[in-house]
């Protein structure tokens, strides 16, 4: 493997896998947002 | 009038001249359809994949059929939603439709899961890369280790036509393999005390919005960061969105019923008719066979690892096996956990929360492949 196909080979590791933890985790953050928006409500008007 | 009889008796006999004389390959084909078709109909595995890429590939192995001609059959299925990526697409809105991300939602820190369960991919890329294979093609292969046939598909027939038909029976066979390679996998890296950790029972604590405005949000926070990864995300939570709004249950149970039926038998046969025997086998369909294979194993790696990371960071509250569901392959992978936590401790009900990593998986795969199209866009390669 040439040095061209490292440096694209471990670019693509790096920021790939970097960037879907980075996108999963911003993900995580603003479903936790949504539920503290629009916490579940029970019958009695309790959140839960 | 002899000569015509002749000719015309020519005619009957050029497909058995053909396979006794050059059609050794479609010989070895028609064994593999028959392998296929065995597996899909006696042994359960992926039927419904598997039955018509085995009689599409029988099909296509049939001397001189011209069936992936043009005009032919088979190249008409491919033109018509392979090579522009819409079958893929409508089976994602058909999954999207029957994924209840429910289990997510209540710990969206699971998603972590099925980032880690991502690995396997680029660890893949550099394998294909080592071995010679140009950039777009080892893009193409990696992207097996998602575990996830439609985003496979998507990926392949985009950037590596010529190799889709051993990525996409790759990733299909794999998927249907997860009982039988995750459980060894899992079980040597973890303790015996690791494998009966108890899981604190989950809460229901996401309301009717949150899960409403869940994929609207998705699409939107991936599609900013990895536009070239909407199609997949887009119909997935195009499909999602359908089933928690609640006002379309008829689109929703066509997507997830109808539609998905029909695409999936239009692009198992279409993919079948890629297996054409001098076209297929090549040295090259057993590398991609043994790197789709290291991907999913390495995934399964990762996966647990990363579960052995957060149960230590968590003081024991985790059990490490949940970990192996980050893979995508959606519900299966959660059902491989749960059996797994159950040899171990009968009582142990491991499930709901490999559901959610499972479906962070699922999420995971998608996003790992538009971050990956994304990246390859911000470098010029597509």
């Amino acid at each position: 493997m040439d040095n061209e196909q490292w440096a694209f080979g471990l670019t693509m590791m790096v920021v790939g896998m970097g960037g879907t933890f980075l996108t999963l985790w911003v993900l995580g953050l603003v479903m936790d947002l949504l539920k503290k928006i629009f916490p579940l409500v029970d019958k009695d008007g309790k959140q839960s | 009038m002899l000569e015509s009889m002749q000719t015309g008796l020519y005619g009957l006999t050029a497909g058995v001249n053909y396979l006794f004389t050059q059609g050794g390959p479609n010989v070895i084909m028609l064994l593999i359809a028959a392998t296929l078709l065995y597996l899909g109909v006696k042994k359960g595995v992926e039927p419904l994949l598997l039955v018509p890429i085995g009689f599409g590939c029988m099909l296509v192995n049939i001397p001189l059929s011209d069936l992936m001609e043009s005009g032919g059959l088979l190249r008409t299925l491919y033109d018509m939603g392979i090579s522009n990526e819409l079958f893929p697409l409508l089976i994602f809105v058909g999954i999207g439709a029957m994924i209840d991300f429910g289990a997510l939602l209540e710990n969206p820190k699971m998603l972590l899961f099925g980032a880690a369960g991502q690995f396997g991919i680029f660890l893949t890329l550099l394998l294909a890369l080592a071995l010679g294979f140009p950039a777009l093609e080892a893009v193409s292969i990696a992207i097996i280790g998602a575990c996830d046939g439609p985003t496979a598909i998507y990926v392949a027939s985009q950037y590596a036509p010529q190799l889709l038909a051993p990525i996409s029976v790759a990733a299909y066979s794999y998927m249907a393999l997860v009982p039988i390679i995750q459980p060894p996998i899992m079980r040597a890296l973890t303790t015996p005390r690791e494998r009966i950790i108890r899981m604190a029972p989950i809460k229901k604590t996401v309301s009717p919005q949150t899960k409403l405005l869940f994929p609207i949000v998705v699409t939107l926070v991936t599609g900013l960061l990895a536009p070239k990864g909407l199609p997949l995300m887009g119909t997935i939570m195009l499909g999602n969105f359908m089933r928690e709004c609640a006002v379309v249950t008829r689109l929703q149970k066509a997507s997830e019923n109808e539609i998905a039926n029909i695409v999936t038998l239009f692009l198992g046969l279409a993919i079948g008719g890629t297996m054409e025997g001098h076209a297929f086998l090549k040295p090259t369909t057993l590398m991609i066979f043994g790197m789709g294979f290291v991907a999913i194993c390495m995934d399964t790696v990762a996966g647990v690892l990363f579960g052995k990371l957060v149960c230590k960071l968590t003081g024991g509250k985790v059990n490490p096996l949940i970990g192996a569901a980050g893979i995508s392959a959606f519900p299966m992978a959660a059902r491989v956990v749960q059996a797994q936590g159950q040899i171990y401790d009968k009582k142990n009900h491991l499930l709901m929360h490999a559901a959610g990593v499972n479906t962070g998986g699922q999420i995971g795969s998608v996003v790992a492949a538009a971050v990956m199209l994304s990246v390859l866009k911000g470098m010029g390669l597509i």
